[in-house]
């Protein structure tokens, strides 16, 4: 059982971690209808910042909040130098450059940090145990992952429902020209909102960077499930980013934590654990087609939140 | 004569805004029935159900005595339902005479032909060629269709629904867009075809309208608030207020 | 009619003559790389043949279509395993295999439009990805190394580079042949409206799924056809041949080319590949220069290679 809690806390906190890449993906497309294959190269320049400068800095902290800054700053200067001439194109256009994007920045990183990627360690004071509840023990740093990124979602909540900047987020997101005929300055709003989604992937890329990984192609490798999230959650709709994110968050760990003792029962226990790997992978696609289905336009599709 | 269009309590609503209310409608066989009435009364809304690319909330839409409120939009046409659009919806990638030659495909079977050239078919060509000449499209069926003026964009929207040999033409303000020479020489288009066809026609051309419509429903905010020939209408003081007043005073009195 | 000597046809005849001509050069010269080069060129121009005909000329873009080279050359990567040389059998299961996923992604995928059947297909590719990086038995994440080329009746031999040069340029011109005669039969005029006009395509009747299933299937056998190919070629299969980033290096090929042009894909093939040669000479970070170039020649250059020389006609 206890056990059982803890693959539920790891799923929740892979969701979370998903949703805040797959929240800037949707916002972007949703509201400059953009499509940002490079959105996984932000998320891969997150962890090699944080990993950069909290090695200069001899701080994790520091090196967190240094690295999300300098991300939000990349982020808005692809937006300026390249996203502002794609707008209005057709979407091919976009996934061509964005690749092209993706090329140039996995060459980048090789030249500029090696080939063989780096580790970013934990502060002692974040790595050990919280107890959550009697009998459980959970790791301090995955739980402030969920906690952070919880956070971000409320934040992003109330940016987008109660700010003036949100309305402006969600009139852009139904009505582009009208926003731009109400005197609205779309060009700052645009990189403003490239730039959130950069920061946002650049936080998940920082924050699994010292449980999961820090290499070339770590971007790639996530933003598929990325995208099968804004799917199943409907492209635009961070309430569907958030609730896709969940669900495939937990499908994904309690499927491949389950998937080989599932399997032990009829195979193998070779079979079950070559075959498990593979199958547990598949679980998400099957939702997402299982999703195409029943609603191809996504769970909360269109402009909403 | 029978009534070849029948359309009863057709409603449609987008989330709190009723497009279509309540709407019947009954329309005999060579007639040509005008819908008109302000802006965002609903009228591209029943347009798009009469042509299946809209689904209706509810009510039930009789095409030649049968019922095709559930019939998907590509089978309509094939009964002999044709729909022209108010925004040009071409094949602007496809020369003129393509354009027309796939309406007079889609009518012939089934498509899964992959060798035979079927721009050497005389089969889809000729029919093509036969209602490009009817609009007066002749001389630019070479051309690609990107490359015609909006008003001849116009007449070869109506072209291909002509070359799909339908029996009833939907048109969407057909006359949208064009100055006074070419709504002229569309006037005259629809009242040759007048002659041939069914016709359910929206239009904010009053000129026009009053001119072909033989009765003519007036919609406002979605429902039918009048109908009749054009002498009932034009004295009915309802549609006076609610509409032909507003015209007046648009084109000053 | 002074189409038939323009730039663009000189051109392509030139070009056609040239690769039928490769093997003597290569005889002459002994630059048996250039043999080995560009049997993968023509390999990989057969698959982005596949992708122009739905891409170019159907306007569906799949971001999965590389999925196919790795089940078409796993299919003969896993029967050569098993002891199943035959190309009598291994390149019709390959054909078969791959017919049957595009009928299946196809069917799931094309039920979304624009960047969500994008985004989808890209998926399913990964999935397919997933599967066969999982499959231990056959190499797994590692690959597997065919022992023999698939084999046919004598004099065939594919091991023999020359011949197969030329089984392979053979291929391709059928293929090309073949999506020129789809694509202006009444099939193909429908696959072109749909791409100019979907929702119109169905006003005026056509039930334009199956139509675009259907090419969809076709695209796809014959991109597991290069799959097959390739395994031959390189002696090896693995998950490798179908990462997502290699639909990305076949759509790149498609619109370098020039999209819905029926010699583009063999342009873009040359070019994608040749460029790649010649910048990891210059340097190991090639793809440095190739990334923003692609940027550019989607900001600038309109129409690819094919709309280049048909401009140098009339300019």
């Amino acid at each position: 059982m206890t056990l059982f809690i803890e693959q539920c806390l790891n799923g929740l906190q892979f969701g979370l971690l998903l949703f805040l890449l797959a929240a800037g993906l949707t916002l972007v497309f949703g509201i400059m209808d953009l499509v940002n294959l490079a959105h996984g190269s932000l998320y891969m320049l997150g962890a090699y910042f944080a990993a950069t400068f909290a090695a200069w800095t001899d701080s994790f902290v520091l090196g967190v909040v240094l690295a999300l800054g300098a991300t939000l700053l990349v982020g808005m200067a692809v937006e300026i130098i390249a996203m502002r001439r794609l707008y209005g194109r057709d979407h091919l256009d976009h996934v061509l450059a964005t690749f092209g994007l993706i090329l140039f920045f996995d060459e980048l990183v090789r030249l500029v940090w090696g080939p063989s990627g780096m580790s970013l360690s934990l502060p002692s004071w974040l790595n050990t145990s919280v107890r959550i509840l009697p009998g459980i023990d959970y790791s301090a740093y995955k739980l402030s992952i969920i906690i952070v990124s919880l956070a971000v979602a409320v934040f992003l909540y109330f940016l987008v429902m109660r700010t003036r900047i949100g309305m402006l987020i969600r009139a852009g997101a139904s009505n582009r020209e009208m926003v731009g005929a109400l005197g609205v300055n779309i060009k700052l709003l645009f990189t403003i909102v490239f730039g959130l989604g950069a920061a946002l992937a650049g936080l998940a890329g920082l924050m699994q960077a010292p449980i999961l990984t820090v290499q070339i192609g770590m971007g790639e490798n996530i933003l598929i499930l990325a995208f099968v999230i804004t799917v199943i959650g409907g492209i635009g709709s961070i309430r569907g980013a958030f609730v896709a994110a969940i669900l495939v968050g937990l499908i994904d760990t309690l499927g491949r934590a389950y998937f080989t003792d599932l399997l032990r029962l009829t195979f193998t226990k070779e079979t079950a654990a070559t075959a498990a790997p593979a199958l547990s992978s598949m679980l998400i696609y099957l939702l997402m087609a299982i999703v195409l289905v029943i609603k191809p336009e996504g769970l909360f599709s269109a402009s909403g939140k | 004569m029978a009534d070849l269009l029948r359309v009863e309590n057709l409603s449609k609503r987008f989330g709190g805004i009723v497009a279509t209310d309540n709407i019947a409608m009954a329309i005999p066989e060579g007639e040509l029935h005008a819908v008109i009435g302000p802006n965002g009364a609903g009228k591209t809304t029943l347009i798009a159900q009469l042509s299946g690319q809209l689904v209706p909330d509810s009510g039930q839409i009789h095409f030649a005595d049968s019922d095709i409120t559930a019939v998907p939009m590509y089978a309509r046409s094939l009964l002999g339902l044709a729909r022209s659009f108010q925004i040009t919806s071409l094949f602007l990638g496809l020369s003129v005479l393509d354009n027309a030659a796939l309406a007079v495909q889609a009518r012939t079977g089934h498509s899964f032909h992959f060798w035979r050239n079927a721009r050497h078919e005389p089969e889809l060509r000729d029919p093509a060629r036969a209602a490009l000449a009817r609009v007066g499209l002749n001389a630019r069926a070479a051309l690609p269709a990107a490359a015609l003026s909006h008003g001849e964009h116009r007449l070869l929207e109506l072209a291909m629904a002509l070359a799909s040999q339908p029996r009833m033409l939907l048109l969407d303000e057909p006359m949208a867009g064009l100055g006074p020479e070419e709504s002229a020489r569309m006037v005259s288009m629809l009242r040759d075809l007048k002659k041939e066809l069914t016709i359910l026609l929206v239009e904010h051309d009053m000129e026009a309208v009053f001119a072909l419509a033989d009765r003519i429903t007036v919609l406002v905010y979605g429902r039918v608030i009048a109908s009749g020939n054009p002498e009932e209408i034009r004295r009915n003081a309802q549609v006076r207020d609610a509409y032909l007043g507003e015209q007046e005073a648009v084109h000053g009195g | 009619m002074s189409g038939w000597l323009s730039t663009r046809n000189v051109a392509t005849a030139v070009l056609l003559l040239a690769l039928v001509l490769l093997p003597v050069y290569v005889e002459l010269t002994g630059s048996r790389f250039l043999l080995t080069l560009f049997t993968r060129i023509v390999i990989l121009a057969l698959a982005a043949v596949s992708l122009n005909l739905i891409l170019g000329y159907g306007g569906m873009m799949s971001f999965g279509h590389a999925a196919y080279l790795g089940i078409g050359g796993y299919a003969v990567g896993m029967l050569a395993f098993e002891g199943v040389y035959s190309g009598f059998v291994q390149w019709p299961a390959a054909l078969a295999v791959s017919a049957l996923f595009a009928l299946l992604i196809g069917a799931l995928s094309l039920r979304t439009r624009g960047v969500y059947f994008i985004m989808i297909t890209l998926a399913f590719a990964q999935m397919a990805y997933y599967i066969v990086a999982g499959l231990a038995r056959y190499g797994g994440d590692d690959g597997l190394t065919i022992q023999k080329r698939s084999e046919f009746f004598a004099p065939l031999n594919l091991s023999n580079k020359v011949q197969f040069y030329y089984v392979c340029l053979t291929l391709l011109f059928a293929s090309i042949y073949l999506v020129w005669r789809i694509v202006n039969s009444r099939f193909g005029m429908v696959i072109q409206g749909s791409r100019s006009n979907d929702t119109r395509m169905r006003a005026i009747g056509f039930p334009t799924y199956r139509y675009k299933l259907t090419c969809f299937v076709i695209a796809g056998t014959l991109c597991g056809l290069a799959g097959a190919l390739l395994a031959n070629h390189t002696d090896f299969v693995s998950p490798a041949m179908m990462y997502w980033t290699r639909s990305g290096d076949l759509i790149i090929m498609v619109v370098l080319g020039g999209m819905g042009s029926i010699f583009g894909p063999l342009f873009g093939a040359i070019a994608l590949l040749i460029l790649e040669e010649a910048l990891s000479g210059i340097t190991e970070y090639w793809q440095i220069i190739l990334g923003p170039l692609l940027l550019l020649v989607v900001l600038f250059g309109r129409g690819g290679i094919d709309g280049l020389l048909g401009k140098v006609r009339h300019g």
